[in-house]
């Protein structure tokens, strides 16, 4: 459009050429090339914030994706570990007991950025394996980092889950000569797993959540690719809330059907 | 402490008329809060024992140490051969010997009726699945259950799943039964039905020992009659001495208050 209004106005003055001398017709030249230069101008003016974040979409998706497989990954791993942790915080060892309890409150207690850059420094970059050097990334550093906090909450609701059993399931599985263990693994914690299902999701929720932290250690997850591709486009301030909108949108349309889940889980336990 | 034991180092294959459990001179503590203050008792293979007695009065207690759910401070208690008051108890060995039932049931609410009754066969004594699956119906079966082999127990009512623990007990081939208030938890009309089934275990010979408030029952059942109060036995005898003929006032006072 701009460009037609150009050529709009050089025409005008191309049709007053005719009636001056070329003196006029060299400077309505000058005029046109310096028209068209502008227009070139206008032409490469930087692109809308909008566009810019279309262009890095799945550039940021693709970080997204590093975002739930941290999740994912450290979810696992944090259960593999709460799980135990919290069955030792009911052994009848005194040590096994007091060191879970222990380790438990350690992680629930401290801040996750914390517990993120101590295992950041205090992990190998390289772990040796005899034949091979494995190198940890940044991302699994993370993992581990994420996962442990979680581990501590998720060993205290196994904890909690196992003292709500009615002591009853106790006396008749040990009553009917049911090892201790036994009695662990076949009748009390099948029983926890509903109990501690929607305090699980939530944990996970949150965790999720905390994936972009790992953002600050250069981890190209969604925040950190979105931080990479608004420096890309040329770190102008209008790029920051089109881009933080996108990435608040994509964490509440992942989180929210988890958080709605979560409650109809436990109006559903509650009710049972 | 084995002072008092009336057969050492025998076992109970000794005579038939060794008691098959027998309980010597217990204390027990919470604390210190004495709890069971020198209770003594014999049960003879294929009796029937009634343990009767206000509320609080250590009746839970004493069944509970017969199995090792409790332990005992002092006093000998010994189970079809096995010192139970022992260091080196094994105590899965005894339980494999004495079934128990409790008041509030306790099964397993997250498997059914049959998982119910298979479970320790299957885990306890390695029973092959098939076996211990036939073993568990015919049991079923045996508490006119029939048919609910796949119900969990939330599905059923009180009497129900109160036969369903008895099955589940007697699953693990016990010598002997212990029955705490089992029927106290249920209405008058299933009441009926739980003991009946008590009632044919105990004329098929098992050695049952009974805390109960049904004193119908206990009279009818009964060989002997123990009667508790504040942690000791105040009178014992057979049904009819103590229900017509009870010396002890504590005992009358509590017999003039159920009956
Ligand atoms: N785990 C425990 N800790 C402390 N005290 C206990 C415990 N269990 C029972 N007691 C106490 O021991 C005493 C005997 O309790 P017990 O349950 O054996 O009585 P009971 O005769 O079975 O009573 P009920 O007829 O009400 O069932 C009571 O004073 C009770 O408060
Ligand atoms: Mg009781």
């Amino acid at each position: 459009m701009i460009r037609d209004k150009v050529h709009a106005r050089s025409s005008v003055l191309l049709m007053n050429v005719t009636r001056i001398r070329w003196q006029h017709v060299v400077g309505a030249a000058v005029l046109t090339v310096v028209a068209l230069a502008a227009t070139l101008i206008l032409q490469s003016e930087p692109e809308s914030p909008v566009a810019t974040l279309v262009r890095w979409m799945p550039f940021i998706l693709e970080g997204f994706g590093l975002n739930l497989v941290m999740s994912f990954l450290a979810m696992l791993l944090a259960t593999l570990l709460g799980v135990p942790l919290g069955v030792a915080q009911v052994s009848r060892v005194y040590l096994v007991r007091t060191v879970a309890k222990g380790v438990t409150h350690l992680f629930r207690n401290t801040p996750w950025l914390v517990v993120l850059f101590t295992v950041m420094y205090v992990m190998p970059m390289t772990v040796d394996l005899g034949l091979t050097r494995v190198d940890i990334s940044d991302w699994a550093k993370a993992t581990l980092a994420f996962a442990l906090p979680v581990m501590g909450n998720i060993s205290e609701i196994v904890r909690g889950a196992i003292v709500s059993v009615p002591t009853g399931q106790w006396d008749s599985a040990q009553g009917l000569a049911l090892t201790r263990r036994q009695t662990m693994t076949h009748i009390i914690l099948p029983q926890c797993v509903k109990r501690s299902l929607p305090s699980w999701m939530n944990w996970y929720a949150l965790l999720t959540l905390a994936t972009p932290m790992a953002a600050i250690l250069g981890v190209r997850e969604a925040v950190g690719s979105a931080q990479a591709a608004m420096e890309a486009g040329g770190g102008r301030p209008d790029f920051l809330i089109p881009f933080y909108l996108f990435l608040l949108c994509l964490f509440f349309i992942y989180i929210y059907p988890i958080a709605l889940l979560t409650k109809a889980l436990e109006k559903k336990h509650a009710a049972s | 402490m084995q002072r008092h034991e009336p057969y050492g180092a025998e076992t109970a294959s000794v005579s038939a008329d060794a008691p098959i459990v027998s309980i010597r001179d217990v204390r027990k503590f919470y604390g210190s809060l004495e709890v069971l203050k020198g209770i003594s008792l014999d049960v003879l293979k294929g009796q029937v024992v009634c343990i009767i007695g206000p509320s609080g009065s250590g009746k839970s207690t004493l069944i509970r140490c017969i199995n090792g759910l409790s332990d005992v401070q002092q006093g000998s208690i010994s189970v079809a051969g096995t010192e139970v008051n022992d260091a080196r108890l094994d105590v899965v060995a005894l339980r494999r010997k004495v079934g128990i039932v409790f008041q509030q049931y306790n099964l397993f609410p997250h498997k059914t009726v049959l998982e119910n009754v298979m479970l320790a066969p299957r885990l306890v004594l390695k029973e092959s699945r098939a076996s211990a699956e036939q073993r568990a119906k015919a049991l079923i079966a045996k508490v006119r259950l029939t048919g609910k082999e796949d119900a969990y127990p939330g599905e059923l009512s009180g009497g129900q799943q109160q036969r369903v623990a008895i099955a589940r007990s007697l699953a693990m081939r016990p010598e002997i039964m212990l029955f705490d208030e089992v029927t106290a938890a249920l209405d008058p009309e299933t009441v009926k039905e739980v003991l009946t089934t008590i009632r044919e275990l105990a004329a098929d010979g098992m050695t049952c020992i009974l805390v109960t408030h049904e004193m119908g029952f206990a009279r009818e059942v009964a060989d002997h009659i123990y009667f508790t109060d504040g942690g000791v036995i105040v009178e014992h005898g057979p049904p009819a001495e103590v229900f017509s003929n009870a010396k002890d006032p504590r005992t009358r006072r509590f017999l003039s208050q159920v009956i």
